[in-house]
């Protein structure tokens, strides 16, 4: 090696790859107000679309008389479900095998639905025709109860046939949707019927949203000359996007281009197709004219898909010791007026069944029923991979039960039924395959990190003095040990409309030593141009400043199945790192050709190729990308360019160990996070710094969700909590301090071994604040108070514990 | 509709003279008459500050104040803040803190810090935490915003004392 040939650690640091806390380089933009939105695109001649939406949550559509909107200047169009219906488009298909109004047609199902789609050369225009579109309506019996649904009389969907199956099989009821089974029935009822010890609780997971800061919107553009239709919009996959619209618009797919710009965050909000977008689709093509639509927020809460929404009824037993012998659930699943959920087609209760959580359960049964109410539709993964989150919460409930019951400590319980890390891969009772894990090194060092058994022995003292009457506040330890499964998925049982859920890169190494890289996976806040180009620095030696990773466009980028359930990395990352092994492999060929050995003569270094044994004898990829397009190789053909679609050959399944010490005060029902301690195993780690970020954020939407965030209806189907006056987003000031931490267990059939990490902290922090919660009045008898957890709610636990005297 | 005033907005330094109809809000204007898209719209209702803006050189949310209250006023937007070449310390701050995600909240946080700052040149936490509460992020959890916040204000007062 010459003196000038700086060293491998220096060479490893000036690539910036897997391992680096490398600052984003999304951030130029976005710090600068550079940041590029849909509601920032404006196109010449752009009109402006808005919705007459149903203050009702069931009646019948009597009349839509348009007129008046029609006679105020500025505005050119306004449509309603006749004008629709000659085009087949009244209604769309659903991500979830139903389908679903796009403007009313006869009737409303859920307050906030569109009934009529305004079209205006301005948006004050536009606002000023929807108060002038009459309708007329016939209020109808409203269910906003899915056990009252299932004994009704009154059915919501007269559209479906009484009585004929529906997308996952035998409906039941009118107002019945789907049941979905997995696991041994029989033998999960005789094992608990003989156990020694069994819980029975009904556990209520409550209606959310994901409510990010940008709305739903989108720019529909049809230029009549090429007969290209171009749609720029808030989506986390463009590419479904794309191919939904060929197939209900009858444009030919290479005649659309979908475009997702920057993306105000998505948080599964952003998966589904919104009646919005057909509307828009459709005005400009009957307009010939750009047409924007952008909801506003309480649009965005009332009517785009909600999150949750389950009610786990769950049985759980064990022997007298302690170790868990069965697990039971039966779901209610309230998924709206629509089944819109946006799970892969084969599993209408996502991932539910990954409810084994962290724990050797031998036997376990799961039965999950969809039911239609008159709420919005939707069912999406907040956050979090396809029902996971549910899935975590019932099961890390239902431990804290069980643990009561035994009268355990939690931590104990836990411990002497994780599954052991001799154990993976293992296969659980409902199906799955956990990837790697390893639960007792984790939380060993979590109980540690936190002195776990001072803690106890401070709570138990504040008890007492609670009980002298010294204090009116209360500890509660939080406890949770969580095990995701994200990276949806394998081709073989995973797809969405048919489309299998594989993720794609296509690289190209220009000439002179950089990249470009495009992947099928959309960031909306993730980071991916950071930390994509990380995973392809270390595969390729170029630096990840020297790549350029684009996503979002569907005329450039190759075909993904987008972002969401925690898939970029396990998918998209997998295929951006074997793409970048077949660049590799035509640069040994190309530096071994420069430096005259044979292939097998020459090893990949970092950055370069090197003769083996004599590493002063090297080529760095700088100098093969320039051969590969300048000099002419026997037998290799010109060019550095290569593409990998990635059929993921399992899921991955992330775990962690989160703790929470609140105090509680009895009387006002304040609760104060005092410490959270979160140790996340994600695989192989990426970005340090972006996976802190990642997880800071996640834990917020979990104190959000289990402190006090709901859409609530009442028993007329309002809305009651449709701005964020009344839906609760955490500030600075109710949000605490985080303790991250890790430990690194690789996934064994990733290429880089990383597991993805966005979603953990969302599907372990609900549990780990909301046992925290009940912990602190686990001591006065608290089994199970459903959340959010607001003020009132802990008020009014502690009040029905007989503790304000 | 009603008939448009005339008003006269000076923005980041430059001065418009624009028709406005009397409802118009002054985040619509900034983003669609003037083309300033940094600051965002996120529920129109004050509650996210997405649309955070300076106006007279105190912190308003533009998504509801009308055009017409702003009429010969002083504006600072994101934009205005710093330029490529000479970011603002709090742009700097962000980036290096990981202070951001997916960016729709950042130019309102940015512009509500820089205004907080120079009323608070030397915040505690718990002071920069109160006086950031009116900015929802979805994204970060606000610890790294915080951390930026914090560390912008250090550099800026190292810097002013390097200057005296």
């Amino acid at each position: 090696m010459n003196d000038l040939t700086p060293d491998r650690d220096d060479r490893t640091a000036n690539l910036k790859g897997i391992g680096s806390a490398r600052r984003r380089v999304e951030d130029a933009r976005f710090t600068q107000g550079k940041g590029n939105y849909v509601d920032d695109i404006k196109l010449p001649g752009m009109l402006f679309g808005d919705f007459v939406r149903s203050p009702y949550a069931h009646a019948r559509v009597v009349s839509v008389d348009t007129s008046a909107a029609m006679a105020l200047d500025g505005v050119v169009a306004v449509l309603t479900a006749k004008d629709l219906e000659p085009l087949g488009l009244h209604w769309m298909p659903t991500l979830a095998g139903d389908k679903q109004m796009v403007l009313a047609d006869g009737k409303v199902l859920f307050q906030g639905q569109e009934v009529a789609y305004v079209v205006a050369r301005d948006r004050y225009v536009a606002a000023d025709a929807v108060e002038l579109v009459e309708v007329e309506y016939e209020e109808l019996p409203v269910i906003t109860d899915p056990f009252e649904a299932l004994n009704s009389d009154t059915v919501l969907r007269e559209d479906l046939q009484p009585g004929a199956d529906g997308a996952h099989g035998p409906r039941r009821h009118a107002n019945h949707i789907f049941l979905w089974e997995e696991g041994d029935k029989t033998a999960t009822e005789e094992v608990i019927g003989s156990a020694d010890v069994v819980v029975e609780e009904m556990i209520y997971y409550h209606r959310t949203h994901p409510c990010p800061l940008e709305t739903c919107g989108c720019v529909a553009s049809m230029d009549k000359v090429n007969g290209k239709l171009t749609v720029y919009g808030t989506f986390q996959a463009p590419h479904v996007v794309r191919t939904v619209a060929s197939l209900l618009s009858g444009i030919d797919e290479h005649n659309i281009r979908v475009v997702s710009p920057d993306i105000g965050g998505g948080f599964g909000n952003k998966v589904g197709v919104y009646p919005g977008y057909v509307c828009s689709i459709v005005a400009s093509i009957v307009t010939g004219l750009p047409v924007k639509w952008v909801e506003d927020r309480m649009e965005n809460l009332m009517a785009t898909a909600f999150a949750r929404d389950y009610w786990m009824k769950g049985r759980i037993s064990a022997t007298k010791e302690g170790k868990i012998t069965a697990l039971e659930a039966h779901v209610t699943a309230d998924h709206g007026a629509f089944d819109a959920c946006a799970d892969p087609t084969k599993f209408p209760a996502g991932f539910f069944h990954i409810c084994t959580g962290s724990y050797d359960i031998p036997v376990a049964y799961v039965g999950v029923d969809g039911v239609y109410t008159n709420k919005a539709p939707g069912g999406v993964a907040y956050r979090c991979s396809f029902r996971v989150t549910e899935a975590a919460y019932f099961i890390e409930r239902m431990i804290e039960i069980l643990a009561i019951e035994l009268g355990m400590d939690a931590a104990e319980l836990r411990r002497i039924n994780f599954i052991r890390a001799d154990q993976f891969p293992y296969h659980s009772a409902l199906g799955w395959e956990y990837d790697s894990g390893d639960y007792q090194t984790a939380w060993d060092k979590a109980l540690k990190a936190v002195d776990y058994d001072g803690l106890r022995t401070e709570q138990a003292a504040r008890v007492e003095a609670f009980r002298r009457g010294e204090t009116r506040r209360l500890i509660g330890i939080g406890l949770t040990h969580f095990t995701e499964i994200v990276g949806a998925g394998p081709v073989k049982n995973c797809d969405i409309l048919g489309m299998g859920m594989f993720d794609s890169c296509e690289i190209r190494i220009h000439p002179t030593g950089s990249a470009i890289a495009r992947l099928g996976t959309i960031s909306q806040g993730q980071g991916h141009a950071t930390t994509f180009a990380q995973i392809l620095a270390s595969e390729i030696g170029i630096p990840a400043d020297k790549i350029t990773v684009e996503e979002g466009d569907t005329d450039t980028a190759p075909y993904g199945l987008g972002t969401y359930g925690s898939r970029s990395t396990p998918v998209a990352g997998a295929a951006t790192a074997l793409a970048g092994r077949k660049i590799r492999a035509k640069a040994q060929m190309i530096a071994a050709y420069l430096l005259e050995v044979h292939d097998d003569d020459v090893e990949f270094d970092i950055d370069r190729f090197v003769v083996k044994g004599a590493p002063e004898r090297f080529k760095t990829m700088a100098d093969i990308a320039y051969a590969a397009y300048n000099q002419a190789i026997p037998g290799v053909e010109p060019g550095l360019e290569a593409v990998s679609y990635y059929d993921p050959p399992n899921m991955t399944y992330p775990f962690g160990a989160y703790i929470c010490v609140m105090e509680i005060d009895v009387d006002t029902g304040e609760a104060e996070i005092r410490q959270f301690y979160a140790l996340d195993d994600c695989g192989t780690r990426i970005n340090p710094m972006v996976i802190e970020g990642q997880v800071h954020g996640g834990l917020t939407e979990a104190l959000a969700i289990a402190m006090g965030q709901e859409i609530a209806y009442d028993d007329m189907g309002n809305v009651k909590t449709g701005t964020l006056m009344d839906f609760f987003i955490p500030t600075t000031w109710e949000t605490p301090h985080y303790t991250t931490d890790h430990t690194e267990t690789p996934s064994p059939h990733h290429p880089i071994g990383a597991k993805g990490v966005g979603e953990s902290p969302n599907v372990g922090g609900v549990p780990a604040f909301s046992n925290a919660v009940h912990d602190a009045l686990r001591p006065f008898g608290l089994r199970q108070s459903h959340m959010p957890h607001d003020h009132w709610r802990i008020w009014k636990a502690a009040h029905d514990l007989g503790l304000h005297g | 509709m009603s008939k448009k005033m005339q008003i006269t907005l000076n923005v980041n330094g430059t001065r418009h003279e624009l028709l406005a109809e009397p409802r118009t809000l002054l985040i619509h204007v900034l983003r669609e008459n003037l083309g300033i898209t940094g600051p965002h719209i996120g529920c129109e209702t004050s509650h996210c500050g997405a649309c955070t803006i300076l106006m007279n050189e105190r912190s308003i949310k533009s998504c509801t104040v009308f055009a017409a209250q702003a009429d010969g006023a002083e504006i600072t937007t994101i934009e205005g803040l710093g330029t490529p070449d000479s970011l603002h310390p709090l742009q700097e701050a962000f980036r290096e803190h990981h202070g951001l995600q997916c960016g729709f909240c950042t130019p309102g946080m940015i512009t509500r810090a820089a205004q907080l700052l120079k009323e608070n040149p030397d915040p505690t936490e718990e002071e920069v935490r109160f006086g950031m509460a009116g900015n929802l992020c979805r994204c970060t959890g606000y610890q790294n915003i915080v951390k930026a916040v914090l560390a912008a204000a250090s550099e800026i007062n190292t810097a002013k004392e390097a200057a005296q």
